[in-house]
Protein backbone atom coordinates (compact mmCIF):
# COMPACT_ATOMS: atom_id res chain seq x y z
CA UNK A 1 0.00 0.00 0.00
CA UNK A 2 1.03 3.70 -0.11
CA UNK A 3 2.89 5.34 2.28
CA UNK A 4 0.14 7.84 3.44
CA UNK A 5 -1.07 4.73 5.24
CA UNK A 6 2.17 3.85 6.43
CA UNK A 7 1.97 5.71 10.68
CA UNK A 8 3.40 5.03 13.61
CA UNK A 9 0.85 5.58 15.72
CA UNK A 10 -1.67 3.16 13.42
CA UNK A 11 -3.62 6.10 11.95
CA UNK A 12 -5.06 7.15 8.52
CA UNK A 13 -5.27 9.95 7.26
CA UNK A 14 -8.09 10.77 4.45
CA UNK A 15 -7.19 13.57 3.75
CA UNK A 16 -4.01 12.55 2.22
CA UNK A 17 -5.74 9.30 0.81
CA UNK A 18 -8.43 11.48 -1.21
CA UNK A 19 -5.49 13.54 -2.89
CA UNK A 20 -3.62 10.92 -3.77
CA UNK A 21 -5.92 9.08 -5.74
CA UNK A 22 -7.38 12.04 -7.62
CA UNK A 23 -10.10 11.19 -7.50
CA UNK A 24 -11.46 14.55 -6.15
CA UNK A 25 -9.81 15.34 -10.29
CA UNK A 26 -12.32 12.81 -11.72
CA UNK A 27 -15.67 14.17 -9.57
CA UNK A 28 -15.36 17.58 -10.52
CA UNK A 29 -14.72 16.68 -13.66
CA UNK A 30 -17.87 14.64 -13.68
CA UNK A 31 -19.55 17.83 -11.95
CA UNK A 32 -18.92 19.76 -15.03
CA UNK A 33 -19.17 17.35 -17.73
CA UNK A 34 -22.86 15.99 -16.57
CA UNK A 35 -25.04 18.27 -16.97
CA UNK A 36 -28.01 17.47 -13.73
CA UNK A 37 -28.18 13.77 -12.38
CA UNK A 38 -28.27 14.64 -8.70
CA UNK A 39 -28.59 11.37 -7.42
CA UNK A 40 -25.97 9.22 -9.88
CA UNK A 41 -23.20 11.98 -8.98
CA UNK A 42 -24.14 11.62 -5.07
CA UNK A 43 -23.97 7.68 -5.35
CA UNK A 44 -20.56 8.20 -7.33
CA UNK A 45 -19.46 10.18 -3.94
CA UNK A 46 -20.62 7.73 -2.03
CA UNK A 47 -19.04 4.84 -3.54
CA UNK A 48 -15.74 6.71 -4.00
CA UNK A 49 -15.69 7.63 0.00
CA UNK A 50 -16.86 3.70 0.38
CA UNK A 51 -13.58 2.47 -1.22
CA UNK A 52 -11.68 5.35 0.44
CA UNK A 53 -12.33 3.89 3.72
CA UNK A 54 -11.76 0.43 2.40
CA UNK A 55 -8.69 1.02 1.66
CA UNK A 56 -7.68 3.00 4.77
CA UNK A 57 -9.39 -0.47 6.65
CA UNK A 58 -6.77 -2.31 4.62
CA UNK A 59 -4.07 -0.07 5.24
CA UNK A 60 -4.63 -0.39 9.02
CA UNK A 61 -4.84 -4.27 8.57
CA UNK A 62 -8.39 -4.61 8.45
CA UNK A 63 -9.50 -7.58 6.51
CA UNK A 64 -13.31 -7.47 5.21
CA UNK A 65 -14.28 -8.55 2.12
CA UNK A 66 -14.30 -6.59 -0.84
CA UNK A 67 -17.72 -4.43 -1.40
CA UNK A 68 -19.67 -5.71 -3.85
CA UNK A 69 -19.98 -2.93 -6.74
CA UNK A 70 -22.65 -4.54 -9.67
CA UNK A 71 -24.99 -1.49 -10.53
CA UNK A 72 -27.90 -1.62 -12.10
CA UNK A 73 -28.55 1.88 -14.22
CA UNK A 74 -32.33 2.23 -14.84
CA UNK A 75 -33.78 5.54 -16.66
CA UNK A 76 -34.88 6.73 -19.24
CA UNK A 77 -33.89 7.14 -22.98
CA UNK A 78 -30.78 9.88 -23.83
CA UNK A 79 -30.14 9.80 -19.94
CA UNK A 80 -26.95 9.49 -19.99
CA UNK A 81 -26.48 5.59 -18.82
CA UNK A 82 -23.79 4.89 -20.97
CA UNK A 83 -21.22 7.69 -20.72
CA UNK A 84 -21.65 7.63 -16.59
CA UNK A 85 -21.08 3.52 -17.11
CA UNK A 86 -17.72 5.22 -18.91
CA UNK A 87 -16.71 7.16 -16.11
CA UNK A 88 -17.54 4.87 -13.50
CA UNK A 89 -14.80 2.73 -14.96
CA UNK A 90 -12.54 5.78 -14.34
CA UNK A 91 -13.15 6.53 -11.02
CA UNK A 92 -13.23 2.50 -9.96
CA UNK A 93 -9.78 2.80 -11.57
CA UNK A 94 -8.40 5.30 -9.50
CA UNK A 95 -9.68 3.65 -6.45
CA UNK A 96 -8.03 1.13 -7.40
CA UNK A 97 -11.07 -1.05 -7.29
CA UNK A 98 -10.37 -2.52 -10.72
CA UNK A 99 -7.41 -3.23 -12.19
CA UNK A 100 -8.10 -1.76 -15.98
CA UNK A 101 -9.56 0.92 -16.77
CA UNK A 102 -11.66 -0.35 -19.77
CA UNK A 103 -15.16 -0.79 -20.25
CA UNK A 104 -16.87 -3.95 -22.74
CA UNK A 105 -20.06 -3.39 -23.77
CA UNK A 106 -22.76 -5.64 -24.96
CA UNK A 107 -25.88 -6.34 -25.52
CA UNK A 108 -27.87 -9.45 -25.38
CA UNK A 109 -26.84 -10.40 -29.30
CA UNK A 110 -22.87 -10.67 -28.12
CA UNK A 111 -23.92 -13.02 -24.88
CA UNK A 112 -26.66 -15.31 -25.95
CA UNK A 113 -26.15 -18.07 -28.69
CA UNK A 114 -28.21 -19.35 -31.43
CA UNK A 115 -28.25 -22.67 -30.50
CA UNK A 116 -27.86 -25.22 -27.72
CA UNK A 117 -24.48 -25.20 -26.40
CA UNK A 118 -23.25 -22.01 -28.00
CA UNK A 119 -24.29 -19.90 -25.25
CA UNK A 120 -21.94 -20.79 -22.42
CA UNK A 121 -18.93 -20.42 -24.29
CA UNK A 122 -19.95 -16.92 -26.01
CA UNK A 123 -21.03 -15.49 -22.63
CA UNK A 124 -17.70 -16.74 -20.98
CA UNK A 125 -15.76 -14.97 -23.74
CA UNK A 126 -17.40 -12.01 -23.07
CA UNK A 127 -16.61 -12.15 -19.31
CA UNK A 128 -12.93 -13.02 -20.13
CA UNK A 129 -12.58 -10.00 -22.35
CA UNK A 130 -14.01 -7.45 -19.65
CA UNK A 131 -12.18 -9.21 -16.64
CA UNK A 132 -10.11 -6.19 -14.50
CA UNK A 133 -12.55 -3.74 -15.48
CA UNK A 134 -16.39 -3.15 -16.21
CA UNK A 135 -18.77 -5.20 -18.08
CA UNK A 136 -21.55 -2.77 -19.40
CA UNK A 137 -24.46 -4.93 -20.35
CA UNK A 138 -26.97 -2.19 -22.72
CA UNK A 139 -30.39 -3.10 -22.31
CA UNK A 140 -30.13 -5.84 -19.62
CA UNK A 141 -33.91 -6.92 -20.02
CA UNK A 142 -33.83 -8.70 -23.27
CA UNK A 143 -31.50 -11.01 -21.55
CA UNK A 144 -34.82 -12.76 -20.21
CA UNK A 145 -37.72 -13.81 -22.59
CA UNK A 146 -40.42 -14.98 -20.52
CA UNK A 147 -42.97 -15.41 -23.53
CA UNK A 148 -40.06 -18.18 -24.99
CA UNK A 149 -39.09 -20.86 -22.31
CA UNK A 150 -36.34 -22.15 -24.36
CA UNK A 151 -34.90 -19.08 -24.67
CA UNK A 152 -30.97 -19.22 -23.91
CA UNK A 153 -30.91 -15.83 -22.38
CA UNK A 154 -31.48 -17.69 -18.89
CA UNK A 155 -28.27 -19.48 -19.04
CA UNK A 156 -26.58 -16.18 -19.82
CA UNK A 157 -28.17 -14.96 -16.87
CA UNK A 158 -26.89 -17.92 -14.97
CA UNK A 159 -23.59 -17.99 -16.30
CA UNK A 160 -23.13 -13.91 -14.98
CA UNK A 161 -24.32 -14.92 -11.99
CA UNK A 162 -21.78 -16.95 -11.02
CA UNK A 163 -18.86 -15.32 -12.23
CA UNK A 164 -21.22 -11.83 -10.51
CA UNK A 165 -20.26 -13.75 -7.14
CA UNK A 166 -17.14 -15.99 -7.87
CA UNK A 167 -15.14 -13.25 -9.47
CA UNK A 168 -16.10 -10.66 -7.34
CA UNK A 169 -12.91 -8.26 -7.27
CA UNK A 170 -12.33 -9.34 -10.62
CA UNK A 171 -15.44 -7.91 -12.30
CA UNK A 172 -17.64 -4.76 -11.81
CA UNK A 173 -20.85 -5.67 -13.55
CA UNK A 174 -23.39 -2.67 -14.88
CA UNK A 175 -26.95 -3.53 -15.95
CA UNK A 176 -28.78 -0.51 -18.24
CA UNK A 177 -32.24 -0.38 -19.24
CA UNK A 178 -35.36 1.43 -19.05
CA UNK A 179 -36.79 1.83 -15.73
CA UNK A 180 -40.10 -0.66 -16.27
CA UNK A 181 -38.37 -3.18 -18.22
CA UNK A 182 -35.84 -3.67 -15.77
CA UNK A 183 -38.19 -3.67 -12.62
CA UNK A 184 -39.86 -6.83 -14.78
CA UNK A 185 -36.54 -8.04 -14.99
CA UNK A 186 -35.00 -8.25 -11.80
CA UNK A 187 -38.79 -9.39 -10.54
CA UNK A 188 -38.79 -12.37 -12.61
CA UNK A 189 -34.44 -12.76 -11.39
CA UNK A 190 -34.36 -12.18 -8.18
CA UNK A 191 -30.93 -13.50 -7.68
CA UNK A 192 -29.67 -11.01 -10.21
CA UNK A 193 -31.78 -8.20 -8.08
CA UNK A 194 -29.96 -9.40 -4.73
CA UNK A 195 -26.73 -9.44 -6.16
CA UNK A 196 -26.79 -6.01 -7.20
CA UNK A 197 -26.11 -3.53 -4.28
CA UNK A 198 -26.29 -0.33 -6.23
CA UNK A 199 -30.08 0.62 -8.40
CA UNK A 200 -28.61 4.07 -9.60
CA UNK A 201 -32.51 5.36 -11.18
CA UNK A 202 -31.38 8.11 -14.07
CA UNK A 203 -33.90 11.29 -13.57
CA UNK A 204 -35.05 12.84 -16.62
CA UNK A 205 -33.64 16.06 -17.86
CA UNK A 206 -35.32 19.25 -17.15
CA UNK A 207 -35.80 22.10 -19.91
CA UNK A 208 -32.86 23.98 -18.63
CA UNK A 209 -30.62 21.21 -18.27
CA UNK A 210 -31.40 19.99 -21.83
CA UNK A 211 -30.45 23.76 -22.73
CA UNK A 212 -27.29 22.93 -20.97
CA UNK A 213 -26.43 19.82 -21.99
CA UNK A 214 -27.31 21.83 -25.98
CA UNK A 215 -24.84 24.39 -24.95
CA UNK A 216 -22.07 21.85 -24.36
CA UNK A 217 -22.59 19.78 -27.03
CA UNK A 218 -22.39 22.82 -29.20
CA UNK A 219 -19.06 23.92 -27.92
CA UNK A 220 -17.46 20.60 -28.42
CA UNK A 221 -18.11 20.66 -32.04
CA UNK A 222 -17.02 24.00 -31.98
CA UNK A 223 -20.46 25.37 -32.40
CA UNK A 224 -22.32 28.35 -31.05
CA UNK A 225 -25.88 29.64 -31.05
CA UNK A 226 -26.48 33.14 -31.51
CA UNK A 227 -28.52 35.11 -29.55
CA UNK A 228 -31.45 35.00 -31.20
CA UNK A 229 -30.32 31.33 -31.88
CA UNK A 230 -30.44 30.80 -27.86
CA UNK A 231 -34.52 31.51 -27.84
CA UNK A 232 -34.81 29.59 -30.31
CA UNK A 233 -33.09 26.88 -28.97
CA UNK A 234 -35.05 26.93 -25.80
CA UNK A 235 -38.43 27.08 -27.19
CA UNK A 236 -37.26 23.84 -29.89
CA UNK A 237 -36.57 21.87 -26.64
CA UNK A 238 -39.77 23.15 -25.01
CA UNK A 239 -41.52 21.44 -28.13
CA UNK A 240 -39.42 18.50 -28.40
CA UNK A 241 -40.07 17.88 -24.55
CA UNK A 242 -44.15 17.44 -25.25
CA UNK A 243 -43.43 15.08 -28.42
CA UNK A 244 -43.39 11.79 -28.66
CA UNK A 245 -40.05 9.51 -28.72
CA UNK A 246 -38.63 12.12 -27.01
CA UNK A 247 -35.35 10.57 -25.43
CA UNK A 248 -33.78 13.55 -23.79
CA UNK A 249 -29.96 14.27 -24.56
CA UNK A 250 -30.18 11.99 -27.55
CA UNK A 251 -33.24 14.39 -29.04
CA UNK A 252 -31.35 17.39 -28.41
CA UNK A 253 -28.22 16.17 -29.95
CA UNK A 254 -30.30 14.64 -33.03
CA UNK A 255 -32.08 18.35 -33.36
CA UNK A 256 -28.46 19.62 -33.35
CA UNK A 257 -27.05 17.48 -35.46
CA UNK A 258 -29.94 18.56 -37.93
CA UNK A 259 -29.39 22.77 -36.99
CA UNK A 260 -25.75 21.85 -38.36
CA UNK A 261 -27.02 20.13 -41.44
CA UNK A 262 -29.18 23.38 -42.33
CA UNK A 263 -26.43 25.35 -41.13
CA UNK A 264 -24.02 24.01 -43.93
CA UNK A 265 -27.17 24.33 -46.61
CA UNK A 266 -28.21 27.76 -45.93
CA UNK A 267 -24.30 28.44 -46.26
CA UNK A 268 -23.87 26.75 -49.49
CA UNK A 269 -26.93 28.64 -50.51
CA UNK A 270 -25.33 32.01 -50.02
CA UNK A 271 -21.91 30.94 -51.68
CA UNK A 272 -20.08 33.37 -53.53
CA UNK A 273 -19.37 35.56 -50.81
CA UNK A 274 -16.59 34.89 -48.47
CA UNK A 275 -17.18 33.58 -45.00
CA UNK A 276 -15.65 34.46 -41.78
CA UNK A 277 -14.80 31.63 -39.10
CA UNK A 278 -17.83 33.17 -36.98
CA UNK A 279 -20.16 32.51 -39.95
CA UNK A 280 -19.08 29.06 -39.99
CA UNK A 281 -19.43 28.66 -36.34
CA UNK A 282 -22.58 30.33 -35.65
CA UNK A 283 -25.84 28.57 -35.86
CA UNK A 284 -28.44 30.93 -36.04
CA UNK A 285 -32.32 30.98 -35.22
CA UNK A 286 -33.49 30.56 -38.77
CA UNK A 287 -31.63 27.00 -38.84
CA UNK A 288 -33.49 25.98 -35.49
CA UNK A 289 -36.86 27.15 -36.64
CA UNK A 290 -37.14 25.66 -39.70
CA UNK A 291 -37.61 22.24 -37.69
CA UNK A 292 -40.20 20.13 -38.05
CA UNK A 293 -40.82 19.83 -34.20
CA UNK A 294 -42.15 23.39 -34.94
CA UNK A 295 -44.97 23.03 -37.33
CA UNK A 296 -45.74 19.59 -36.13
CA UNK A 297 -48.43 20.26 -33.41
CA UNK B 1 11.89 -36.92 -13.25
CA UNK B 2 11.05 -32.77 -13.33
CA UNK B 3 10.11 -32.72 -17.03
CA UNK B 4 11.91 -29.24 -18.27
CA UNK B 5 10.33 -27.69 -20.96
CA UNK B 6 9.80 -23.84 -21.82
CA UNK B 7 10.62 -21.25 -19.67
CA UNK B 8 11.42 -21.04 -15.96
CA UNK B 9 11.04 -24.85 -16.15
CA UNK B 10 14.69 -24.84 -13.86
CA UNK B 11 12.93 -22.58 -11.76
CA UNK B 12 10.38 -23.97 -8.92
CA UNK B 13 6.83 -24.63 -10.41
CA UNK B 14 5.18 -20.89 -10.50
CA UNK B 15 2.46 -20.12 -8.32
CA UNK B 16 -0.93 -19.04 -9.39
CA UNK B 17 0.34 -14.94 -8.40
CA UNK B 18 3.89 -15.47 -10.55
CA UNK B 19 1.50 -17.22 -13.40
CA UNK B 20 -0.47 -13.79 -13.38
CA UNK B 21 2.09 -11.81 -13.32
CA UNK B 22 3.75 -13.11 -16.32
CA UNK B 23 0.22 -13.50 -17.83
CA UNK B 24 0.13 -9.71 -17.73
CA UNK B 25 2.81 -9.11 -19.28
CA UNK B 26 1.90 -10.99 -22.42
CA UNK B 27 -1.14 -8.92 -22.48
CA UNK B 28 0.69 -5.78 -21.83
CA UNK B 29 2.68 -6.63 -25.34
CA UNK B 30 -0.10 -7.57 -26.64
CA UNK B 31 0.02 -11.39 -27.49
CA UNK B 32 -3.25 -13.68 -26.94
CA UNK B 33 -2.86 -15.97 -24.50
CA UNK B 34 -3.67 -20.06 -24.95
CA UNK B 35 -3.58 -23.03 -22.72
CA UNK B 36 -2.75 -26.45 -23.56
CA UNK B 37 -2.56 -29.74 -22.27
CA UNK B 38 -0.93 -33.20 -22.52
CA UNK B 39 -0.31 -36.32 -21.26
CA UNK B 40 2.77 -37.25 -23.21
CA UNK B 41 6.14 -36.18 -21.65
CA UNK B 42 8.38 -36.93 -24.36
CA UNK B 43 10.13 -33.95 -25.34
CA UNK B 44 9.59 -34.11 -28.72
CA UNK B 45 6.07 -33.83 -28.41
CA UNK B 46 4.76 -30.42 -30.01
CA UNK B 47 1.30 -30.91 -30.17
CA UNK B 48 -0.41 -30.59 -27.42
CA UNK B 49 -3.82 -30.20 -26.88
CA UNK B 50 -5.28 -27.08 -26.96
CA UNK B 51 -7.77 -25.68 -24.54
CA UNK B 52 -10.30 -23.93 -26.18
CA UNK B 53 -9.28 -21.25 -28.75
CA UNK B 54 -6.54 -18.74 -27.92
CA UNK B 55 -7.70 -16.20 -26.06
CA UNK B 56 -7.72 -13.05 -27.94
CA UNK B 57 -8.94 -9.14 -26.83
CA UNK B 58 -7.86 -9.66 -23.24
CA UNK B 59 -7.18 -7.29 -20.60
CA UNK B 60 -6.34 -9.14 -17.36
CA UNK B 61 -5.24 -12.48 -16.51
CA UNK B 62 -8.27 -12.95 -14.53
CA UNK B 63 -9.58 -14.23 -17.72
CA UNK B 64 -7.21 -16.57 -18.26
CA UNK B 65 -6.94 -17.95 -14.81
CA UNK B 66 -10.84 -19.19 -15.16
CA UNK B 67 -9.96 -20.62 -18.08
CA UNK B 68 -6.92 -21.87 -16.87
CA UNK B 69 -8.09 -23.36 -13.62
CA UNK B 70 -11.18 -25.30 -15.67
CA UNK B 71 -8.41 -26.85 -17.54
CA UNK B 72 -6.45 -27.93 -14.18
CA UNK B 73 -9.96 -29.50 -13.00
CA UNK B 74 -10.67 -31.48 -16.26
CA UNK B 75 -7.06 -32.95 -16.51
CA UNK B 76 -5.43 -32.37 -12.81
CA UNK B 77 -2.59 -34.99 -13.65
CA UNK B 78 -1.65 -33.40 -17.19
CA UNK B 79 1.15 -31.05 -18.21
CA UNK B 80 -0.59 -27.81 -18.68
CA UNK B 81 1.39 -24.81 -20.38
CA UNK B 82 -0.09 -21.56 -21.00
CA UNK B 83 1.62 -19.75 -24.09
CA UNK B 84 1.63 -16.14 -25.64
CA UNK B 85 1.14 -15.70 -29.50
CA UNK B 86 2.42 -12.31 -31.02
CA UNK B 87 0.60 -11.18 -34.06
CA UNK B 88 2.66 -8.99 -35.21
CA UNK B 89 4.40 -8.79 -38.62
CA UNK B 90 7.42 -10.82 -38.51
CA UNK B 91 6.86 -12.47 -35.49
CA UNK B 92 3.83 -14.10 -36.29
CA UNK B 93 4.60 -16.81 -33.41
CA UNK B 94 4.56 -18.18 -29.56
CA UNK B 95 6.88 -15.42 -27.73
CA UNK B 96 6.12 -17.10 -24.43
CA UNK B 97 5.79 -20.20 -23.23
CA UNK B 98 5.60 -21.91 -19.68
CA UNK B 99 4.22 -24.73 -17.93
CA UNK B 100 1.84 -24.40 -15.19
CA UNK B 101 0.73 -28.05 -14.20
CA UNK B 102 2.78 -31.20 -14.07
CA UNK B 103 1.87 -34.58 -12.60
CA UNK B 104 2.86 -34.95 -9.09
CA UNK B 105 4.42 -38.10 -10.25
CA UNK B 106 6.52 -37.98 -13.39
CA UNK B 107 8.20 -41.52 -13.61
CA UNK B 108 10.48 -40.62 -16.46
CA UNK B 109 11.89 -41.78 -19.48
CA UNK B 110 13.61 -45.43 -20.23
CA UNK B 111 16.97 -44.78 -22.61
CA UNK B 112 16.04 -47.57 -25.51
CA UNK B 113 18.14 -49.31 -27.51
CA UNK B 114 18.23 -51.05 -31.12
CA UNK B 115 20.24 -52.79 -32.73
CA UNK B 116 20.60 -52.30 -36.52
CA UNK B 117 22.68 -54.26 -38.94
CA UNK B 118 26.47 -54.34 -38.27
CA UNK B 119 26.41 -53.72 -34.92
CA UNK B 120 24.95 -50.34 -35.28
CA UNK B 121 22.79 -49.06 -31.85
CA UNK B 122 20.08 -46.70 -32.36
CA UNK B 123 19.21 -44.89 -29.51
CA UNK B 124 15.53 -43.70 -28.24
CA UNK B 125 13.97 -41.87 -25.43
CA UNK B 126 10.54 -43.57 -24.39
CA UNK B 127 8.51 -42.16 -21.42
CA UNK B 128 7.57 -44.89 -18.91
CA UNK B 129 4.19 -43.25 -18.79
CA UNK B 130 3.56 -43.78 -22.03
CA UNK B 131 3.65 -47.19 -21.95
CA UNK B 132 -0.42 -46.67 -20.83
CA UNK B 133 -3.16 -45.46 -22.90
CA UNK B 134 -4.20 -41.99 -23.22
CA UNK B 135 -6.16 -40.40 -20.15
CA UNK B 136 -4.97 -42.71 -17.68
CA UNK B 137 -0.79 -42.22 -17.98
CA UNK B 138 -0.85 -39.97 -14.66
CA UNK B 139 -3.97 -41.03 -13.17
CA UNK B 140 -3.35 -42.34 -9.49
CA UNK B 141 -5.80 -45.68 -10.55
CA UNK B 142 -3.96 -46.84 -13.03
CA UNK B 143 -0.71 -46.52 -10.75
CA UNK B 144 0.95 -50.28 -11.07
Amino acid sequence: MSAAMETAEGRVDLGKLYAESNIGETIDQLESDLVGLLPVKTRIREIAALLLVESARRGLGIQAEPPSLHMSFTGNPGTGKTTVARRMADVLHRLKYIRRNHVVTVSRDDLVGQYIGHTAPKTKDILKKAMGGVLFIDEAYYLYRPENERDYGQEAIEILLQVMEDNRDDLVVILAGYKDRMDTFFRSNPGMASRIAHHIDFPDYSADELFRIAEMMTTTMHYRFDEAGQAVMREYIALRMQQPRFSNARSIRNGIDRARLRQANRLFAGRGELLDRAALETITAEDIRVSRVFTQQ
Amino acid sequence: MKITQGQFSFLPDLNDEEIKKQIEYGLDQGWSIAVEHTDDPHPRNTYWSMWGTPMFDLRDPAGVMMELNACRKEFPNDYIKVLAFDSNKGFETIRMSFMVQRPADEPGFELVRSEGPGRTVHYTLRSYATGRPPGGRYSPAAAP
